[in-house]
């Protein structure tokens, strides 16, 4: 089924095209010429290394007429009970700089109800303009409701570019309003800038299990849409002084015509999942007992995160295996990992290499697990975690 | 009961190295497997084949190689399973699969109830339920990790689904789709009966030629908004640590604290 | 001739591995440690059908063929021996010969539930002065009506602790005991809660520690007429026919440790550095590679070979003596080797070789010693052994029947 065509003529068999193809789907036949098959995905990393283009993709055909009608650039802004996320000021910033590269418009879409003080949020967070549907029937999140106001909201004021943050909300409503309107949709970006020749919305996100990178455009259709992940943007400092217009819409929502209903939430207490957590400290045969695991709980709990430990304390019946992380625990990837000593052993590595950032405490300054940490601090655990501990509670204001 | 289960076949990406000479995927010795997200969608639907009666029908897209997840979703009890598989698929992204996925299933005749996996391992959308769901003008529950209450004559469901502060629980009209999270059911194992029959049954593959009604520019990159334009291997992870120095562990603490808060990631 | 696994064979082969990577790997490393066995893991491998799996569906078992039963072996002991021997004792050892020689009335009684896994079954030939030397035993019945009474002791017994039911070798004709005639012996089904029936654990092994290995005491055992499995006298031949399934299994096992060995350092050697190269690079590791790649194809090839005589309905002893002898020493082999790999990583428990290369020893010695099938080998060489035809041969397979309820 691929799409990738192959000059036959002009292929010189070097092979470059082999060796970029991140799918496995080239490779040479007796006559030395690139062939290609099924797990070829059109991405054309091949076309671009190859010396004698030899390797074409379908052209992508000319932007379809009135695309220029479509201005502006629309975040939607999710809350929660009256309460704007985080990650919602993040699309805020990203949104302001995408705007002012396009040297357009900022628009927020508060949805909700009760929810006017929001709008005024978003305005000092950077947005020119808060299109605010306030209504009892948007109390809570639900899908149907939700993509029928932005639906109507697109067709009626049709923007350019439309991003919302990739929470489960984002993501549930992102999907449903990109199949309406019939537009590209990029799940779970971590980089959105614009192509200064074509002025497209360049989109790039990690995929293949994070093992690749690609970019994706949206050239034909409109808005250009993406969900981004948490975390990712920087959180704009707001500005309580900015001015910006708020649109009020009345989304004329009849209550009984939408099937589901929000009937309760419960709330989760207690444990972080190893695999899911965003930040992990973990200790290994170096906290010398189960004690030894204290300071390590009191930092995890300042930072919200979660207790792991190297095979080595769970062996020594310090801790449950539940927290092992490594080949034969969890494979963990979170953004920030604290391995306190541990020494790295390499089916430690194999199961939290893959963090994002990898800070190492331990007393051995050869162990091998400072040769892949960001950061490392050669010291006794037991006076580096409560001091780094009491600084991350004054500066997190904890 | 009819419940659909919406299935993919997908690289192994727990198994994906790079090389970290040439900085490309190692896809030797990578298998392909179910989706792992769809066998809890699959476990799903089987369960309430168990307490309710009724068949189960496994669809997947994808070359003719997917007929092994297909062959899989038989050996762990779905009673039918169908392969869209043509030329005019290829290159499509979540938009033109949900459309095609979409379309089979109205050729399938009446249904209760569609599970589809929360993603795929591979791209990672989540996409293709939301959009199959919009696609038929049905209710979508996302990210469900149990149902609580289901009556088909009523056409009633109540489900928890699993967000980020906790689960919320919605009740909505069938039919309705479903994507489903681990937390939702352990799925069982194939049974050797079921291996025997999976091994013996014959799969039908089904062409944009079959799809009678469908507009053939919405499949595969026609009717794909997006399009890939470059691919690349992440930066490896830098080789460059930083000790932190400094007099006095509050001192080192101090400096730790200042850069890990400048990267962002507290 | 075909070489290809079928599909059937193939998602069976992926379906016990998962079965094995999620129902035994997790827990495996305490369990050997602690010398634990976990009888939790019966009613996981009868609900999948394990237990039976090479029975006829009408008996209780799931209908599948001999094959299945050796890749099922393989996968198992690829995560440990301990869940291997289990398909060798209750399938290979009791099951199997059940189906072989049991009447209709001792195959409803007894193979239904063994199959379906509700009973277990175990195998009681070996005791403490007869091993190899099959005709020393001591274990005597004695008829006393319509019953026989047992007296004698069993040990090196796989499963004796936790067994339901036990397969019992014992001398019916004390005068072809004097003279060490083997036409004496006689095999029984005997039922634990049995008066004079005790069992005991072995403990200290060197491995398979996850395992169940114990003895079995009979002080006076009354067991009825009617559980004489074959005709009197024909235990021996019952106890050598049984072994044909046992050591096919234990073969199919130790293919699966040759083949984690193989992982386990094909594994370490691209990840562990020396002189600033992955030890992959060197040639000395990589002749040990070599070997174990070798010593899979082959021990795979041998019981695949042993399994497809079996379906076919042809007498396999000698074909199944080699694969076992071949299999075993090429599994201690691997482990030996896979260690020296891992080098002094490989002789801590902080990875499995040091597990996969204590349990590779006990297969060189139990279901016939490395010796005695050198021995089987060579009369078969010579022409000083051929196998006659048993009163009752092991079913062939029958894809249709099998099936049928």
């Amino acid at each position: 089924m691929a799409l990738l065509q192959i000059n036959r003529e002009e292929c010189i068999g070097c092979e470059a095209c082999v060796a970029a193809c991140p799918f496995g789907a080239l490779h040479m036949d007796e006559e030395r010429k690139a062939v290609v098959d099924d797990k070829c995905t059109a991405c054309g990393a091949c076309v671009d290394v190859c010396p004698v283009g030899a390797l074409s993709l379908p052209e992508v055909e000319a932007p379809a007429a009135g695309l220029e009608q479509y201005k502006g650039v629309w975040v939607w802004v999710e809350q929660l009970r009256g309460e704007a996320g985080s990650i919602s000021w993040e699309m805020i910033g990203k949104g302001r700089e995408l705007a002012d590269q396009r040297k357009t418009t900022l628009t927020a879409c508060v949805l909700g109800y009760h929810v006017e003080h929001i709008a005024h949020q978003a305005i000092a967070y950077g947005a020119d303009r808060v299109i605010l549907v306030d209504d009892p029937v948007l109390e809570h999140y639900r899908t149907e409701p939700y993509a029928a106001v932005l639906v109507d909201l697109i067709r009626q004021y049709k923007p350019e570019i439309f991003i919302l943050g990739a929470s489960t909300r984002g993501r549930d409503l992102a999907g449903a309003v990109a199949t309406e309107i019939f537009t590209g949709l990029t799940a779970d970006c971590t980089g959105l800038d614009i192509d200064p020749e074509t002025g497209l919305l360049r989109q790039t996100r990690p995929a293949f299990g994070g093992n690749i990178m690609a970019t994706i455009i949206c050239p034909n259709h409109r808005p250009q849409m993406a969900t981004v992940r948490h975390r990712v943007f920087e959180m704009p400092a707001p500005d309580h002084t900015r001015k910006g217009e708020i649109i009020r819409v009345n989304p004329h929502l009849d209550e009984e015509a939408i099937a589901t209903k929000v009937v309760d939430f419960i709330r989760e207490e207690g444990q972080v999942n190893l695999a899911d957590a965003r930040i992990i400290v973990s200790g290994g045969r170096g906290v010398g007992g189960p004690e030894g695991f204290e300071p390590i709980r009191r930092l995890a709990e300042v930072l919200g995160g979660a207790v792991g430990a190297s095979r080595a304390a769970v062996d020594a019946g310090w801790i449950p295996y539940a927290h092992q992380v490594g080949q034969t625990g969890r494979t963990v990837r979170p953004d920030l990992y604290i391995a306190c000593g541990i020494s790295g052993a390499i089916q430690h590595l194999a199961g939290m290499q893959t963090s994002r950032v990898i800070v190492a405490i331990n007393k051995d300054p050869e162990a091998p697990i400072f040769k892949i940490a960001n950061y490392g601090i050669v010291g006794d655990l037991f006076q580096v975690l409560p001091a780094l501990t009491e600084e991350f509670r004054k500066r997190l204001h904890k | 009961m009819h419940a659909i289960v919406c299935i993919k076949q997908v690289p192994d990406t727990t198994e994906v190295k790079i090389d970290p000479v040439r900085g490309t995927l190692i896809r030797e010795g990578v298998p392909s497997i179910l989706n792992p997200f769809d066998t809890y969608a699959i476990e799903e639907a089987l369960r309430l084949k168990e307490q309710f009666g009724g068949k189960v029908t496994a669809i997947s897209m994808g070359p003719p190689q997917a007929i092994e997840v297909l062959k899989e979703a038989v050996a762990m009890g779905c009673d039918e399973a169908i392969l869209l598989s043509d030329r005019a698929f290829a290159g499509s992204d979540t938009w033109a699969t949900a459309y095609t996925l979409s379309q089979a299933i109205r050729r399938l005749g009446p249904f209760d109830i569609i599970f589809c996996g929360r993603q795929a391992i591979d791209g990672d959308t989540g996409q293709v339920g939301p959009g199959i769901a919009r696609q038929l003008k049905i209710n979508q529950l996302t990210y469900v990790c149990k149902i609580q209450h289901i009556d088909f004559d009523k056409g009633e469901i109540r489900v928890e689904r699993l967000l980020e502060e906790g689960r919320e629980v919605v009740e909505s009209r069938l039919p309705a789709l479903l994507t489903v999270v681990k937390d939702i059911n352990q799925p069982r194992y194939p049974t050797f009966k079921g291996i025997r029959r999976a091994s013996r049954m014959e799969y039908p593959i089904w062409t944009a030629k079959d799809l009678e009604g469908a507009n053939p520019a919405y499949f595969g990159l026609d009717g794909s908004p997006t399009r890939v334009v470059r691919v690349f291997t992440p930066p490896p992870r830098s080789g460059q640590t930083e000790i932190i120095q400094g007099e006095t562990v509050q001192e080192q603490a101090a400096k730790l604290v200042e850069k890990l808060l400048a990267e962002k990631i507290i | 001739m075909e070489f290809q696994l079928s599909d059937e064979h193939r998602m069976l082969e992926k379906t016990v591995r998962e079965f094995a990577a999620r129902e035994i790997a997790p827990t495996i490393k305490e369990l050997d440690r602690t010398h634990s066995f976990d009888p939790g893991i019966f009613p996981k491998m009868a609900e999948q059908g394990l237990l039976g799996i090479c029975i006829p569906e009408r008996y209780g078992g799931a209908g599948m063929d001999y094959i299945s039963l050796g890749l099922a072996c393989e996968e198992l002991e690829y995560v440990d021996t301990s869940a291997r021997v289990i398909m060798s004792v209750h399938v290979g050892l009791y099951s199997c010969t059940l189906f072989q020689w049991g009447t209709e009335e001792q195959k409803q009684k007894y193979l239904v539930p063994a199959a379906q896994g509700d009973v277990i079954g175990a195998f009681g030939l070996t005791e403490p002065n007869a091993g190899s030397d099959v005709v020393n035993l001591q274990t005597t019945a004695r008829r006393e009506g319509d019953h026989y009474i047992l007296n004698g002791e069993k040990t090196w017994i796989s499963l004796a602790d936790v067994a339901d039911h036990f397969l019992i070798f014992a001398w019916t004709d004390m005068e072809k005991k004097r003279r060490r005639d083997h036409s004496g012996i006689s095999a029984f089904i005997v039922e634990r809660g049995w008066p004079g029936l005790t069992t005991d654990t072995i403990h200290g092994k060197l491995g398979v520690r996850a395992g169940n290995t114990g003895s079995i005491s009979m002080n006076d055992v009354p067991v009825p007429a009617e559980n004489l499995l074959g005709q009197e006298g024909e235990g021996f031949k019952i106890a050598m026919s049984a072994l044909d399934q046992g050591r096919y299994t234990v073969a199919a096992g130790a293919t699966g440790l040759i083949r984690a060995c193989l992982d386990a350092s094909v594994r370490y050697a691209n990840e562990r550095q020396t002189f600033g190269v992955p030890i992959g690079r060197h040639q000395l590791i990589q002749q040990m590679i070599a070997y174990m790649a070798q010593r899979y194809e082959i021990a795979r090839l041998l019981y695949l070979r042993a399994g497809w005589l079996k379906n076919q309905g042809i007498r396999n002893t000698r074909e199944t003596s080699l694969a076992k002898w071949y299999a075993c020493d090429a599994a201690f082999d691997s482990a030996s080797d896979a260690v020296q790999i891992h080098g002094a990583y490989g002789f801590c428990d902080e990875y499995d070789v040091e597990r996969f290369f204590r349990n590779a020893k006990g297969a060189v010695i139990y279901e016939g010693s490395r010796e005695i099938h050198q021995l089987l080998q060579a009369e078969y060489a010579l022409g000083y052994r051929q196998d006659r035809p048993l009163r009752c041969e092991l079913p062939a397979y029958d894809p249709e029947t099998w099936t049928e309820s």
